[in-house]
């Protein structure tokens, strides 16, 4: 273990906090949808990526990255409320399988669409001049992009926390969360607050692919493995559960990070070794109600 | 919809008329490598299907069971100089075992979970098996499985003869269909069933709901696996991406379009796929466009899938 010196440890712990703000932000997107509608979105992988081409284009039309940062997730978002107006309320009250597996056959098409309109090949993504380069945050130099990163995550969940929690639109979603069936009573057509909740679920995942396209560049499979990690992080933190995607997303982008530095080759199977452990000592996740899922 | 007493001669009989229409699919069909390639998904399907369509348990990590098969008749084939038969027996265990562990870990977890859970670990096998290069050749996939000559009890067959394979994979899936029509008629196929309509109720008829789901899991790996062996064979490669979650969801794909829980549907569904994404791709690279399209049809207007809406009629 020669060169590793305690201020890499904190350097990678860093990097692993920035990729843990990107799983974050889809976790949250995945949770929201799970813990409100019940729909499993399996083309949340491709609404990810879906953000980082989105953002090709808004910045090829002129628009420059910080626009971006605000119009990607409305567009994607946009096109998410169609996907639910149209393909999924049709399935609701059917099975909870049904949503799923239509939410597979889109991702298909979507990448597809991608893959036909943007090429099979992969695009590049500059990281935005401003953010480029690196900082120095005390224990040495880290990239501003990476520090960029963790910041707008943790700002948007700010902003999501008081839009649940203090706006009276946040107090509907989270009563149509508990029960559908007495806010549809008091009057509130629960169609419309399950309409707007995929929308920001799938604009969360479009600002995820955003943030990750200038670390990793875009291509039509990015979504396709990160929709597993995903997967593991709302498995490990608790289904439904806002506090469970934030913390188990962090903890895995750190654990892939800190295996990366020790033992790189292990690095993507040690995500899937703590979601086995997590199972077999607390099946519901950290912070997921045993039963719900039944 | 059928008329039901034509549709109960048919399911006394199912087996005989599988082997019957497997006698007979070469000889209408154009191309002999589709049939084989339609043989080796349907029982992939018919494995999967298992598992969903009777038990009610939406796997998504299936790719590991049919890969897990694939590369055990490989390895045995290429590492260790085993013969084809040995190399297909291998190809059971392995799906099987890794049907074990993978079954172990999701079973813990119910309903939903289980797909996430099933899709995580199984891309876990992959990540696992694109590392062990020195074993399974990573990202090459693994070469040189080669299948020229089957010696049946001093019977020589010549494999490399694509009608002889055809017979040969049909005799495997023949062999499986009558297996998998004995557990369906069995009393475990029925408290599959059970576990399906309501688990509740299974649980206090006093059956070990856990124990069940994990059975079958295994049973499902089995001929998941020994499909994948048959692939391994046929392709006389295993590319690494027979793992990927891409494979998971194909097999889900064809077990839907053909007829969730029915027993001829996923031959059908697998069938239709192969050919759609043939003929398709006659005209456009871009097939997965197409088949996804259909698939999402088919999850919105025929839920039953094709098999199932001809025997039942559209659902509600």
């Amino acid at each position: 273990m020669d060169g590793i010196t305690p201020d890499l440890i904190i350097l990678q712990l860093f990097t692993g906090l920035a990729l843990g703000a990107i799983y974050v932000l889809l976790a949250l997107g995945m949770s929201l949808l799970f813990g409100m509608l019940t729909v499993v979105n399996f083309a949340h992988g491709a609404f990810y990526m879906l953000g980082a081409y989105i953002g090709i284009v808004l910045l090829g039309i002129g628009l420059n990255f910080w626009m971006c940062l605000l119009f990607v997730p409305l567009v994607v978002g946009s096109l998410g409320l169609l996907a639910e107006r149209f393909l999924i309320r049709p399935l609701y009250g059917r099975g909870i399988d049904y949503p799923l597996l239509l939410t597979f056959g889109l991702s298909y098409m979507m990448v597809e669409c991608v893959r036909i309109v943007f090429g099979t090949q992969g695009l590049p993504f500059d990281t935005p001049e401003l953010l480029q380069g690196a900082s120095d945050i005390g224990i040495g130099y880290f990239p501003t992009y990476r520090l960029f990163v963790i910041g707008v995550a943790a700002m948007v969940l700010v902003l999501l926390w008081l839009f649940l929690e203090r706006t009276p639109y946040g107090l509907i979603i989270r009563a149509g969360a508990r029960d559908p069936q007495i806010v549809r009573i008091l009057g509130i057509d629960v169609g419309r607050v399950w309409l707007v909740v995929f929308g920001i679920g799938t604009g969360l995942a479009a600002l995820a692919g955003l943030l990750a396209a200038p670390l990793q560049g875009a291509s039509p499979e990015m979504g396709n493995s990160i929709l597993a990690e995903a997967f593991v992080v709302t498995v490990v933190g608790g289904m439904g559960s806002l506090v469970g995607a934030v913390i188990a997303g962090l903890l895995v982008g750190v654990v892939v990070s800190m295996t990366s530095l020790f033992q790189p080759e292990m690095a993507q199977v040690s995500i899937f070794a703590l979601m086995a452990v997590v199972l077999l000592i607390r099946p519901q996740g950290f912070f997921g109600r045993a039963g719900l899922m039944s | 919809m059928l008329p039901a007493e034509f549709v109960a001669r048919c399911k006394r009989h199912r087996v005989v008329l599988s082997v019957v229409f497997l006698l007979i699919f070469p000889l209408v069909m154009p191309f002999k490598a589709i049939a084989v390639n339609i043989l080796i998904y349907g029982l992939f399907a018919l494995g999967f299907n298992l598992l969903f369509g009777t038990l009610g348990l939406l796997s998504f990590g299936h790719a590991a069971l049919f890969g897990g098969g694939a590369y055990a008749c490989g390895i045995a084939i290429v590492h260790y100089g085993a013969p084809w038969w040995l190399g297909i027996f291998a190809g059971l265990l392995g799906g099987m075992l890794i049907a074990a562990i993978i079954g172990a870990l999701a079973i813990r977890t119910r309903g939903i979970y289980f797909a996430m859970v099933t899709l995580a670990l199984a891309q876990c096998v992959y990540f696992v098996a694109y590392q062990a290069s020195d074993f399974t050749g990573g990202e090459n996939g693994l070469r040189g499985i080669d299948v020229r000559d089957i010696n049946l009890f001093g019977l020589h067959i010549n494999f490399v003869d694509p009608l002889n394979r055809y017979y040969v994979v049909a005799a495997f899936v023949a062999a499986a269909l009558f297996v998998l029509s004995r557990i369906l008629a069995s009393p475990f196929g029925a408290v599959l069933e059970a576990v399906r309509e309501n688990e509740a109720r299974a649980r206090a008829c006093g059956y070990d709901v856990r124990a069940t789901r994990f059975v079958a899991f295994v049973i499902s790996g089995g001929f998941c696996g020994l499909a994948g062996a048959l692939q391994a064979l046929h392709l006389s490669i295993v590319p690494i991406e027979t793992l990927y979650y891409q494979t998971s969801g194909l097999v889900v794909m064809m077990a839907l379009l053909g007829g969730m829980g029915t027993f001829f549907g996923p031959f059908i569904g697998a069938g239709v796929f192969l050919l759609l994404e043939n003929l398709v791709s006659l005209w456009t690279v871009h097939w997965q466009l197409v088949v996804g399209a259909a698939f999402v049809a088919c999850v919105l207007f025929f839920p039953r899938g094709i098999w199932g809406t001809i025997l039942l009629g559209r659902a509600k």
